[in-house]
């Protein structure tokens, strides 16, 4: 399952039922990104007062439902959950969330650490953080593409 | 077609989407970005540095020889940031 959303969400109440009842699962692992408060930018941080998530409705939606399709194509996942939110967030707040089960621990490891590396690089999000010196929108890392094509993914041409 | 920027690209553009009809002479990504340069500053500006840009037509990623029609969908962005 998907959801893209400005609300907040509670991680304990979805890790309850979001494979409720499946008495299959053995392990279930999950991820939560949290906004951080500090921005290292040209060698010095910066005091990060708010971080604005921009996205493009309707495709981020699709690439995310793509990106779980192939992770459940890869690992026997008995249930996956992606959400993440939109909107102005602040330092400590929650950003995304990755929830996997499966009959072993391994899948459902591999498949968070999956979903998380390939939304990075193919998900339409974009921060702009809000700091002590002014806004300025996050550049994309070469780490993130490197993470993405351990994977099997080719790295982004730029 | 509808056109839509993201992030930077649509703080130097100044708008979030446009529809457009195509001249004749546009059938590619590559020349959509070619024409809109030439449209004005902001453009240009925005499309400075084109080979970092990402191009998605009806929601897809596509390189920039992809084929374009003024039925698509067709969006303009800098690498993703998510996550």
């Amino acid at each position: 399952m998907i959801r893209v959303q400005e609300e907040d969400f509670d991680i304990g109440a979805e890790l309850a039922t979001f494979c409720a009842g499946d008495t299959s699962i053995g392990g279930v692992a999950s991820f939560t990104g949290l906004v951080r408060d500090m921005a290292p930018i040209d060698g010095s941080a910066r005091t990060i007062k708010t971080m604005t998530l921009e996205h493009y409705p309707g495709m981020t939606e699709k690439k995310l439902a793509e990106i779980e399709a192939e992770a459940n194509k890869r690992w026997p996942l008995a249930a996956s959950l992606i959400i993440h939110r939109y909107g102005t967030l602040a330092p400590g707040d929650q950003i995304v969330f990755v929830a996997c089960a499966s009959a072993h621990r391994q899948a459902a490891f591999d498949a968070c650490q999956f979903l998380m590396d390939w939304l990075k690089t193919d998900a339409p999000f974009w921060k702009l953080e809000d700091t002590d010196t002014g806004g300025a929108w996050v550049e994309a890392r070469d780490s993130d593409d490197k993470a993405a094509a351990r994977w099997g993914k080719p790295e982004t041409a730029s | 077609m509808k056109i839509l920027y993201f992030a930077w690209m649509r703080q130097r553009i100044g708008a979030s989407n446009e529809d457009m009809d195509l001249p004749d002479s546009v059938n590619t990504v590559d020349g959509l970005v070619d024409w809109l340069i030439a449209r004005g500053d902001g453009y240009a500006q925005a499309f400075a540095k084109r080979e970092v840009i990402r191009a998605a037509v009806n929601q897809e990623y596509v390189q920039f020889d992809h084929a374009v029609t003024n039925g698509d969908e067709i969006a303009f962005f800098p690498p993703v940031t998510g996550g």
